[in-house]
Parts: C-alpha cells; sequence; structure tokens
C-alpha cells in the first residue's frame, strides 16, 4: 500500500485529503489498474480516523471512477485510460503553471523572463 | 439500518424528563454521545440497557427488547461505575462470567488482560478507577459484543490509557457489523472516532449527525464588534461578544462571509466548539 499522510488539524477535510493522496498515487502510477486498496475499515485502523471518513474517501473516488468496489471482495484501482491520464496530468501542471505566471506578472516580469527561468529549471534538471 | 433504537420515550425521572425522544444508533458504527453533566446520558444507556423502563414508547435493540437474552449475548457494557462484587478478584469473576457467554473468548480475555496489566489475585475493592474501568473492559471485550456501550469510559483514565482506549476501538471497527455507543463529556476522545454525534441536553436531543456533515457546516467566526447587528446575530447557532470584538457558531456556507472587508477568521468547529455553543443557545430558550 502507498503511504497516506494525513494532517488532522489541515482546513482540507480529512475524507479529501486521504481521497486526494489516493488519486495522486493513480496519477503518478504507484497504484496501478487492479491493484487492491485496503477495506475501509482497514484503512480507517491504520489511519487512526473514524470509518466514516475513509467511506467517504473511497466513495468519492468510486463516482469519480478511481476505484470500483465489489461487494464481498474489496476495492480496487479501475481502468484509468492512459489519455485520460496524461490529460489530468497535463492539467494539473497548467494549473501550476497559471499560478507562476500570475505569481511572475505580480513580480512585474516579462514573458522572455519567466521563459529563461523555465529552460534554466528545465535544462538544471536534465543535468 | 438501526443497531438500538428508542422510538418516542417518555420517562421522568424526578426533577428530570424525556419528553418523546427519539433515538438510535446506526449499525457499525460508531456513534459519540455527548452533553454536560445531568443531560441524561446516563440515564439514557440506562433505558438501552433495561436498568430502567420507560413510561412510554419502546426501546429495541438488534429488534429484540432489552432484557432478551440475545441482547445479553450480544452486547458488551462499560458503566462508569462497576458493578461486580468488590470482594471477588479477577480470577474469580472470570470463573462466574466467563459460562455465561456463549461467545467467550478466551484468547481475547488472556490478550486484554495481560494488555491491562491487571492483577489477577487481588480484590476488586483494592483497585483504582482506572484499574476498575480495565476491568470492566476486559469483561466487557472478551465476549466479542456486536454492541459495545461505553458510558464515559475514560473519565477516570490516564492520557496514554485513554489513547489506548480509542486505538482498541478502531480495531474492534475492522470487523464489519461492530457497532460502538460511547457517551462522554469528554469530546476530544471523539474528534477521531466518533462516525456519528448525537448532543444530548436537559433530555432532549439538541443535534445529531454525520461527523463529516459537522466538520463541513460548522465553523467558530471571529469577527469586529462593529459588523454584529441583529442580523448578523441570527445567522448564528450562538455568539459570545467581548471587548475585543465577537465569537461565534456558525452553520453554513462560509461564501457569505467571502468579499466582506472586515477582519474575520474562521476555524473549522471542534465537537467541543459545537456543544459549547448549542449548549448556550439552548440555555437561552425559555422552556415551556
Amino acid at each position: 500500500m502507498i503511504d497516506i499522510v494525513i494532517a488532522p488539524d489541515n482546513k482540507t477535510p480529512l475524507f479529501k485529503q486521504i481521497k486526494e493522496q489516493i488519486k495522486d498515487a493513480i496519477h503518478i502510477g504507484s497504484l496501478k489498474q487492479g491493484d487492491p486498496l485496503p477495506s475501509i475499515r482497514q484503512l480507517a485502523k491504520d489511519l487512526h480516523v473514524s470509518v466514516i471518513t475513509t467511506k467517504r474517501a473511497y466513495e468519492e473516488l468510486e463516482k469519480e471512477a478511481y476505484v470500483v468496489s465489489t461487494i464481498g471482495k474489496g476495492t480496487f484501482v479501475g481502468q484509468v485510460n492512459d489519455d485520460l491520464l496524461k490529460e489530468w496530468q497535463m492539467r494539473s501542471i497548467e494549473n501550476d503553471l497559471e499560478l507562476i505566471v500570475e505569481r511572475s506578472k505580480r513580480l512585474g516580469l516579462s514573458l522572455d523572463d519567466l521563459n529563461d527561468l523555465i529552460a534554466i529549471y528545465y535544462k538544471e534538471d536534465l543535468l | 439500518m438501526n443497531v438500538i433504537l428508542l422510538d418516542n420515550i417518555t420517562k421522568k425521572l424526578g426533577d428530570f424528563y424525556f419528553k418523546q425522544l427519539f433515538f438510535s444508533v446506526k449499525k457499525g458504527y460508531v456513534t459519540g454521545l455527548v452533553g454536560p453533566n445531568g443531560s441524561g446520558k446516563t440515564s439514557l444507556i440506562s433505558l438501552i440497557t433495561g436498568h430502567i423502563q420507560p413510561d412510554h414508547g419502546q426501546v429495541t435493540i438488534f429488534d429484540h427488547k432489552p432484557h432478551d437474552l440475545y441482547v445479553k449475548q450480544n452486547v458488551g457494557i462499560v458503566l462508569d461505575q462497576l458493578y461486580m462484587y468488590d470482594d471477588f478478584t479477577i480470577h474469580k469473576m472470570h470463573q462466574v462470567i466467563a459460562p455465561l457467554y456463549e461467545q467467550w473468548n478466551e484468547e481475547k480475555f488472556n490478550f486484554y488482560l495481560n494488555k491491562f496489566k491487571l492483577p489477577t489475585h487481588k480484590k476488586i475493592k483494592t483497585f483504582s478507577k482506572g484499574m476498575k474501568m480495565k476491568c470492566s473492559l476486559l469483561f466487557a471485550l472478551s465476549h466479542e459484543p456486536k454492541l459495545l456501550i461505553l458510558d464515559e469510559p475514560t473519565a477516570g483514565l490516564d492520557p496514554i490509557f485513554r489513547k489506548e482506549l480509542l486505538y482498541i476501538i478502531q480495531d474492534l471497527m475492522v470487523r464489519e457489523e461492530q457497532t460502538v455507543l460511547f457517551s462522554t463529556h469528554i469530546t476530544t476522545d471523539l474528534d477521531q472516532i466518533a462516525d456519528y454525534i448525537t448532543i444530548l441536553d436537559k433530555g432532549a436531543i439538541k443535534l445529531e449527525g454525520d461527523m463529516n456533515d459537522l466538520k463541513e457546516n460548522f465553523h467558530i467566526v471571529r469577527g469586529p464588534k462593529q459588523m454584529m447587528d441583529q442580523d448578523v446575530h441570527k445567522l448564528f447557532v450562538h455568539v459570545e461578544h467581548s471587548p475585543t470584538g465577537f465569537t461565534g457558531l456558525y452553520q453554513g456556507d462560509l461564501a457569505l462571509f467571502e468579499n466582506l472587508d472586515e477582519k474575520i477568521s474562521f476555524e473549522q468547529a471542534k465537537i467541543e466548539d459545537i456543544l459549547y455553543y448549542v449548549i448556550k443557545a439552548n440555555a437561552k430558550d425559555v422552556m415551556p
């Protein structure tokens, strides 16, 4: 099972924290289609949260088709379309970029300045 | 599905009374019963356990009456006072109690006995309050009850064992169909483990709900004095004023407070906050 780290005092509700971390794990591929997830009750015990919290997280994941539940068998990572997966990841990058552009504009950076910056980081990563 | 159902209960106990009370506990979850001292938590539990009879209305547990054998076999009860023979030892009590239960689990008994570090050959009357609680819990858990009822179990416990008790309950909940009713005035016990909460005050249920909904819908809002007028006041469950501003419990969508010029702060309400403000609001209401 993947690591799930929750912060009870965080503003984000616990069920959402759990849900997002499982989604992230699916997005980056550390959880793959067909992988079993712990039962609602086992996960509640392991995270020291109430049953209703993990239940809500799983219910929402199921609604968004990230996981499938079969009575008596358990919960598994659902069929995640590769194109869709890529699209999700793109959307997440776009969201991050939007923030970066916004902050750069506030600082008075030009598009060229920003492009240069991105280029530096892009290349640095390749080294 | 409900494991416990109190249907339209009326009961007079001296000055105190329940009037047309409805209360239920859902199967497979931890329900927390909270309320100030004297709110009726223990009386409500006594109705469930059959120690007191309602004047009107019906108490149903697993579709049975409180005194049915099925209920006795499948319910474990931990009360804030230990109803056991003071002159008995755990060793002796084990001999008396174990044969009474069809599902007595000797392995569980030894596991918890070991975990709780209780002396087996000392008389119960020499036990501290915490030890008595553990003793009560030991016997309640050893017949693996489908329904565990705990009345103020953490009252006499040190913080270490309090936490351990919460973990024990979470261990139990791994079992499908395990139900727990947990009454307490120490609300922090419930923040972590409760699925449903019921707030009791003066014999009446003031609020009940699913823990996630409560956390999402109730916020403590703080703001400056000039923001508060009659209309704003009505939005709150209850508001307290101080020379530096107001603090109140707000139920609903926070969007209402967005885009205001005033300096306002929000914070997700804890069970303790909800209890406090709901009880304060209730104290203002004129009794009929």
